[in-house]
């Protein structure tokens, strides 16, 4: 009871500073400079039309590079957490092994290549319009759950995702390093012609680093699925 | 005016998710609560970045590039809340790790069983 109250008080106290800040708060009629000299350097100097993925892959494209490490490190750290199973036999003979009934079954078989060229669609038209390598990725992830939901004798080629996996994430340093040597800067996608505002090859380096970031999203996402599954011995 | 009502909705979550994580014993509860917390952060970060009648941040037919400062949203808060997602996912992707960890070493999800962890 002592704690429910002094839970009370701490969510009480979070919760007047929340209104002060709810209360004090105005909507903005015009950006901040930042945010307008991004919004009009990013068609301009970029070419791309998306002024957020502009920002993403270039502007704070170490940024990117950093949390994509961090998702790297989360995939490590959960098979290593994950890797030694004292009492995992237990779970798997629980756990039933039969297949999903045919209903399921059909519909994953039609779903799953649309959602794979859906998946493909978002991440190379993320300069264009809504999308980008990390939603892409998370899509294309959200196809191999259902695989292995669908079908739970399926066991994905973990070496493939890896090493597809780390070649992503090395050509991304190495575009990155390009664009330092060729152009401005880390990162910097002028390193391919801009090409015309707007066309499908455009903006530079930019559908190059949304592939790259995509399918590294989405090994990862689907190494992390994939140990989350009880093993089987 | 909508922007408000986002802010507070966000706010909201975060007193929800930090309520939940105060006084829920049971481990998929208290992860449940970060999640919640997460969000909510999520949401303010976007709602802060509204601008009265603004749209989103991409040029089509519709923005055209000359009229884009003075139309859109500002795309920091929703650059900076693509990254904030994605690592709200690895963090929750650990912490469940951890969670069958500890029911694997106790058979039981409350935290009340763990007091032993001092060493």
């Amino acid at each position: 009871m002592i704690q429910r109250l002094f839970a009370a008080a701490a969510v009480g106290s979070l919760g007047l500073v929340f209104a002060s800040l709810a209360v004090g708060y105005s909507e903005q009629y015009s950006l901040r400079p930042l945010a307008e000299s991004y919004v009009r350097l990013v068609p301009l100097e970029l070419g791309a039309p998306n002024v957020i993925t502009g920002i993403l892959l270039t502007y704070r494209g170490f940024d990117t590079l950093g949390e994509v490490a961090v998702l790297f490190m989360v995939a490590a750290g959960v098979g290593l957490v994950l890797s030694r199973q004292p009492a995992r036999g237990r779970a798997s003979t629980k756990m039933r092994s039969d297949e999903a009934s045919e209903i399921v079954r059909t519909g994953a078989e039609i779903l799953v290549p649309l959602i794979c060229i859906f998946a493909a669609y978002i991440i190379m038209n993320g300069h264009l319009s809504a999308g980008g390598g990390f939603q892409g990725g998370a899509v294309i992830a959200s196809g191999v759950l259902l695989t292995l939901l669908v079908f739970p004798q399926y066991q994905p080629n973990l070496e493939f995702l890896s090493i597809a996996e780390s070649i992503a994430g090395a050509l991304f340093v190495l575009v990155g390093v390009a664009g330092l040597i060729t152009a401005g800067g880390f990162l910097d996608n002028r390193i391919f012609p801009l090409g015309q505002f707007g066309a499908f090859f455009s903006a530079g380096a930019i559908p190059l680093l949304s592939a790259l970031l995509g399918i590294k999203v989405g090994c990862e996402l689907s190494v992390i699925l994939e140990r989350f599954r009880p093993q089987k011995r | 005016m909508i922007s408000h009502v986002v802010l507070t909705t966000g706010l909201l979550l975060i007193l929800i998710g930090l309520w939940g994580l105060l006084t829920h014993r049971d481990i998929l509860r208290i992860i449940i609560g970060f999640s919640l917390m997460g969000t909510g952060t999520h949401i303010a970060t976007v709602a802060i970045g509204y601008v009265s009648n603004g749209t989103a941040p991409i040029i089509d037919r519709t923005l055209d590039v000359s009229q884009a400062a003075s139309r859109v949203v500002d795309p920091i808060p929703s650059a900076l809340v693509v990254t904030a997602i994605v690592i709200g996912m690895a963090v929750t992707a650990v912490m469940l790790a951890f969670a069958i960890r500890l029911y694997d070493s106790k058979k039981t999800l409350s935290i009340d069983a763990f007091m032993d962890s001092k060493w």
